[in-house]
Order: structure tokens, then sequence, then C-alpha cells
């Protein structure tokens, strides 16, 4: 079992989210996020999936979503070199004792705070995965009370370097 | 030429030279019907929306075109889903319109509204909700393209009264294109040349076809391969019909009811050439023991078939047709060099002795009728020379395995969904297509009462179909697990309460007979035949005969019970 990136671009009609959701539940795929949005082209959307599973299960969710009418393309970006980013927002309990702390933190990671209140700092972080297992996992300690997350966006690199 | 969208649907059909469609009326789709006596395309009324669409499905099969059928929004829609998803899992092209409430009521709770594109949407290969007028003719356009073309399939477009009703300007665009759907057709030279040499170098080679080798209308190539390079051939039930049920080199079914010649001719084989066929679970038995000597090759349009049950070893995606003609091609230059016959006797021989061995065949001991008996009679009287439908069971099984079929599209069968019911309403669709045919439904007790309705269509369309019963009282193929598996607890497959089938046919308009002695079956078959309306014979077959040989599921195919 293991993470796949799958990028998807689609034609942008009604319902394709929901085929695209219906093809993973009605086979059982796991979907671990999805991320949907307009592409520059006019009605075509770009699809981040985030799935889960062995070689061959990931072999059938890519020739399945191919072969959904919709599904212009899709590429399986966890072989290719690739950039991937999720944005999180964090509500934070930040008492006065703490706050210091919790700021510094923020400015390692090069996050921003964008909202504040007496015992709470909301914190956005854009990054790859590592880096929000990273911060989530150091500001646990503090209470977490809220979490939005957008899912995975990725895009392959112009350069594939041989390493 | 400005018309109503109802106009418009049915000029789009006219266009796609659809002659007939099946269908029954509602208030979301009344504007249609309004329409339908001033087009060229003739609506047969069924009694059930079930029925319109096995209907439609069957016409499919026999002809090879595509099936259309035309029901209202809510309780019509969701009729036919069962049909849908029976004509989904063969890869059958039909064409659904359903009704929808109008547009400002869409999502409001409407009387008879339902998401019925949302419901189909995991049983059709897509399907449409028309938005704007403006779109109509060229959703038809796309929805008939989508159902033929690739792994054929069926696509349901969601019709909303008021669409119907809008006036707009009719133009049919003469091409489909859709940059995201392009299936890859023609076949990698590269590994069919790969093929060639697997087939020089094989002992014991297998031809195993599907439904694939009929829906793309292969079946002629597929012949010529399997008799000029003396292949065995074995099929799925899907595939039936694509390869001369009468050619010594054809093995019959494989899979769970398949013959032992075939099963053992899988398990020897060391190159199996699977055709249009998918490995499903009924064929493969315990798929880590299928074919465990052979180098496996598989050519599928679908390439999600490939690599889903079993590990292929040379993968080949491509409509059958061009596949195969392109395999003709390349193996006909070798005819000179290499000789084909002589290479394969010993393996034919070995094949044609497990047949010899243990044939199909049933204990034909006592003065009950067996259900082989009867379909062996058909076989004889028909001289094969029909078309035959069956519902789902045990009857299923006994037309697979004692008719033999010569020619494609001549044996109509829920495969992949078994979906009992099934079998009339596609008799009748394609006996619309072939009014001169013999056309037979071979039943079971249990699954005519499915869709018996459509009795009434026959007789009013004077469809004559020839419904024969393999009447056990029971379901049947249910009670053979409980007799097998569960220790004879017939729980619920007992059906002998049973209305009176003869009288019941007479009620319809229809003809009716009853056989309960061995002797009467020949006569009575013949003048059944013979009858120019539809007919039901009821015979009262053995009761608790079962479907031989049999892998039990999940065992390997090597594992059969036989007779
Ligand atoms: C719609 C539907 N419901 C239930 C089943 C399960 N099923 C498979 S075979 C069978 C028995 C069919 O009985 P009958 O039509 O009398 O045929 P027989 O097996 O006796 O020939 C049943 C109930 C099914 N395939 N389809």
């Amino acid at each position: 079992m293991s993470k796949h990136t799958l990028s998807v671009m689609v034609e942008n009609e009604p319902g394709v989210l929901s085929r695209v959701a219906g093809l993973f539940s009605g086979r059982g795929f796991n979907i671990y996020s999805l991320n949907v949005a307009p592409t520059l082209e006019k009605g075509v959307s770009l699809m981040t999936i985030v799935a889960e599973g062995d070689d061959s299960i990931i072999e059938q969710i890519v020739k399945q979503l191919r072969k959904l009418v919709p599904t212009i393309k899709v590429k399986d970006l966890t072989e290719l070199h690739s950039v991937e980013r999720e944005m999180v927002l964090l509500k934070v309990n930040a008492e006065d004792s703490k706050r210091a702390e919790i700021l510094r933190i923020v400015d390692i990671f090069r996050c921003k705070v964008v909202d504040v209140s007496v015992d709470e700092l909301t914190i956005e972080v854009t990054g790859d995965q590592g880096k929000i297992s990273a911060i989530i996992n150091l500001l646990t300690r503090f209470g977490i009370k809220e979490i939005a997350r957008t899912g995975n966006v990725a895009m392959r690199r112009s350069m594939q370097i041989d390493l | 030429m400005k018309l109503t969208g109802a106009q418009i649907l049915l000029k789009c059909l006219e266009e796609e030279g659809v002659d007939v469609m099946f269908g029954f009326p509602g208030g979301a789709v009344i504007d249609i019907y309004d329409e339908i006596p001033n087009s060229s395309v003739e609506h047969i009324l069924v009694r059930h929306e079930q029925g319109a669409i096995h209907a439609a499905d069957g016409y499919a099969r026999a002809t090879g075109r595509v099936g259309v059928c035309l029901v209202t929004s809510g309780p019509g829609a969701t009729n036919t889903v069962t049909g849908i998803a029976t004509a989904y899992a063969d890869s059958i092209p039909v064409v659904i319109f359903t009704g929808q409430v109008p547009r400002a009521l869409i999502g409001n709770d409407a009387f008879q509204e339902v998401d019925i594109v949302g419901i189909t949407r995991p049983c059709t290969k897509h399907n449409y909700l028309v938005q704007d007028i403006e779109d109509l003719a060229r959703t038809v356009k796309q929805a008939f393209y989508l159902a033929r073309l690739g792994r054929p399939g069926p696509v349901l477009v969601d019709l909303p009264k008021d669409i119907q009703q809008q006036v707009a300007e009719f133009e049919y665009p003469d091409s489909v294109s859709m940059r995201s759907y392009k299936p890859t057709r023609k076949p990698h030279i590269g590994q069919i040349r790969k093929v060639v040499k697997l087939l020089k170098k094989a002992k014991r080679p297998l031809i195993y076809s599907g439904g694939g080798v009929i829906t793309s209308g292969s079946h002629e190539d597929l012949t010529w391969l399997g008799q000029t390079l003396h292949i065995p051939v074995t099929s799925t039930l899907m595939g039936l019909g694509a390869f001369p049920g009468d050619d010594e080199l054809f093995l019959g079914m494989l899979g769970m009811h398949g013959t032992y010649a075939a099963n053992m001719a899988v398990n020897n084989c060391d190159l199996l050439l699977a055709v249009g066929a998918r490995f499903d679970d009924r064929v493969t038995g315990k798929v880590d023991t299928f074919a465990p000597n052979a180098t496996i090759v598989h050519i599928d349009v679908d390439p999600t078939s490939i690599q889903k049950n079993v590990s292929v070893h040379v993968p080949l995606v491509a409509d059958c047709k061009p596949a195969l003609a392109s395999l003709k091609a390349e193996t006909e230059g070798t005819l000179d060099e290499f000789d084909w016959a002589a290479d394969h006797k010993p393996w034919v021989d070995m094949v044609q002795g497990w047949a010899k061995e243990h044939p199909l065949t049933y204990k034909d001991d006592s003065d009950s009728i067996k259900p082989q008996f009867v379909v062996e009679k058909i076989y004889e009287i028909t001289k094969g020379d029909a078309i035959i439908a069956t519902e789902v069971g045990q009857n299923q099984m006994w037309a697979a395995q004692f008719f033999k079929y010569t020619r494609p599209n001549t044996l109509l069968t829920s495969g992949g969904l078994g979906t009992m019911g099934y079998g009339f309403p596609a008799a009748l669709g394609a006996q619309r297509a072939f009014p001169d045919k013999l056309v037979i439904d071979i039943a079971g007790d249990g699954s005519i009462q499915m869709c018996i309705q459509e009795m009434m269509t026959a007789v009013c369309n004077k469809l004559p179909v020839k419904i024969v019963i393999l009447n056990n009282g029971y379901l049947g193929m249910v009670r053979q697990w409980q007799e097998l598996f569960y220790d004879k607890n017939y729980c619920a497959t007992c059906m002998d309460a049973q209305p009176d089938f003869v009288k019941l046919a007479e009620a319809y308009g229809a003809a009716g007979y009853r056989v309960t002695e061995k002797k009467d079956v020949e006569k009575t078959l013949r003048e059944a035949f013979a009858v120019d309306k539809p007919v039901i014979v009821d015979i009262r077959v053995e009761k608790e005969e079962n479907v031989y040989p049999m892998v039990p599921a999940g065992a390997s195919l090597t594992e059969m019970l036989l007779v």
C-alpha cells in the first residue's frame, strides 16, 4: 500500500466530480484527498487525487479514470518528479504563555498568522506533505482546535532529472 | 427549420436510422409520444419498462445495431435500471431516453422526479441530462456514438419536459468530436508479431473467446484462425456462436458449467489466446490455478479488463476486429513454411480425447423428461437455425450446453448480470428485428414469471416468440446449490404453486401447450414452433436434475463434479 498522486484532466461538465468519486466508492478504492478546480483552458478542470493502494489497484484506478468519458488525461505523478503542495488552516490554542513559542514555530516554517484572538491563533501553512505533517506534529501539543485542509495540488516538474 | 425538442429527438432517431423503439408513456414524455405518429420510427408499447429495455437490448444483440428505449420520468425510469445494468454487464449498445420533470422543478422532489442520471451513473457507459435545447441534437448524436464505440454499452439521455416543448433550429451534426473519449482500436503491430511468434512456438495453444468477438463482428477471423491454424477453441457463455459450435475443434464453454474438455484444456495449454473475454470469476474458478502452464495473451478493447483478474503476459489493447484481422494477415504468410496442423495434432488429439472421455451428457434413465433432452430436441427440430434467448438459472446453462450455436448473435442471454426475466422481452426485440426467424425463449418456471406481462406485447405486435418452460417446480439453480452445498435446505426455492401456464397463454390470446410425457416432447415442440403466434410450452421436467459438470465456486477448474 502506498500513496499515489494522480493528476486528472477532465471536461468540466455537470456530474463529473460524482462520476470520479463514484468510480472510487463503487469499486472500493480509497481516496485520501481530492482537489478540483478549473484550468486556464475553458471547460477543462484539473483534479488532483491522492489515492492509496498497491500497484495493481493504482493501475486499475488509472485505467478506470481513463475509461470515464469526460476524462481527457490521467498522469500518475508519483513516478515523475513533481511539485506537490497543500494548504492547511490550523486554529491553535494560544494562551499568553504559549504564544511566543507558537509564533517562533510559525516563523521557522514560514507560515502566516491569518487570524488572532485572545487565546487562539489561526495559521496558514502551505507546503508538501512532509512539512504539513511536521508542523501539525509540533502544534498538536498546544491543542489544535480546528483544521481545514485543501488536499494536495500537484504538477509535474519541467525538468525530469534522473537521480 | 424550427422544431420542438420532441420533434428534434425523433428527427435525430431517424437520422441514426432507428426503425423501432420500445417504450412506455407518461406525463414527462407525452410531448414525444405526441410526435411519434408523425415519425418513421415505430414504437412498440410494452407492459413494463423492464420489458422495454430488455427488448431494446435483445434487438441490439440480435442485429448488432443500437437498441432504443423510451420511458417516462420517476417510476418509469427506475423500472429500467435492472435492464440497463444487464446491458452494461454484457457491453450491449442501447440508448435509453427518460423523461424528466421540467428544469425549474429539478431538485425540488417534484412529482415523479428521480435523479436517474445519478442512479444510473455506475451502470451506464455514460449518461446525460439535457439542460439546454441547443445541446439536444449533439447529445443524441454523442449517445449513439458512445453506445457503439470501443467497448459498447448503454447510454442514457434524460430529457426535461420543458426542453421537449421548447423550440430551436434543428441541425444534426455530421460527426462527433470528443477530445476526451478516444479508445484505442488498432492493435500494436509489434505485439501482434509477438503473438504470432508465441503461436509458432506453442505446442498446446488454446483460444478462449468471449462476447467481444461477437459485439465487434470478428467471428469470421476468429473462425479462420482456429480452423486454419488448428487451434482448439473454448468460449464463454457470451461468446457462444462466434466459432461454429459443431466444429470438431470447438470444446464448448469453459468455467463453472464448462465442459470437461474445455477445463482440462485450459489447465494443460501452454498458450492461452483470450479474445474479447474478461476472465470472469465464473470462467476462471480459483484464479491462482487458472491456466497454470500457459503464457496468456489478452486481446481486449477495454484496457481495464486487462490485468484485472489474472496476470497477462502479452496485453493487446485493441478492438477484436482489427486485432484478429491483423493476426490473420500475419499468419497467412506462414502457411507455406509452417505446418500448423501437424504441429498441433498431438494436442488436438489429446483435447478430443478428453471430449470423448467425458462428453456433455446426462442420465436419461427414467420416464421423466430430462431438461437436457428437451434442449437437444429443440436443436434437432430447428437444426440450429433459430435465435435462442434464455432466462437465468439451470435453463440458461442447459441452453448453453445442449444447443450448438453456429452463428453469432443467435444466443441472447444475460451473462454478466444474470438477470431473471431477461429472456422473454429480449426475444421480443429479436423477433421484431427478424420477423421470419424462429425465436425461442428457453425458460425456467421462476424466471418466466418475472416479465410474463410482455405476453400481451407479443400478442398485440404479432411477435410469435416461442417460450419453452423447463418446468421443474423449483428455482432450480439455487436449489442445486442448496442441495450440493447447503445440506438440501430448500428454503424459498420450491415453486410448486404455479399459475396454469397454458391458461395464462390463452388468457393473453397466445397458444399454450403442456407436456408431461417424454414421448410427446418432440411432437408438441414441432407443433408449437409451427404456430404463427406467441406460444408457451410448459414442459414438466425432472424436478431435481442438476447442471453438470460443475466447478464449485472458488474451486479450481479441474475440480469438476461430473454427471
Ligand atoms: C432478478 C433475479 N433474482 C434472483 C436471481 C437469483 N437466481 C439465479 S438462478 C435462480 C433460479 C431460477 O429459477 P428458474 O427460473 O425456475 O430456472 P431454473 O434454474 O429452475 O432453470 C435465481 C433465483 C437472479 N439471477 N435474478
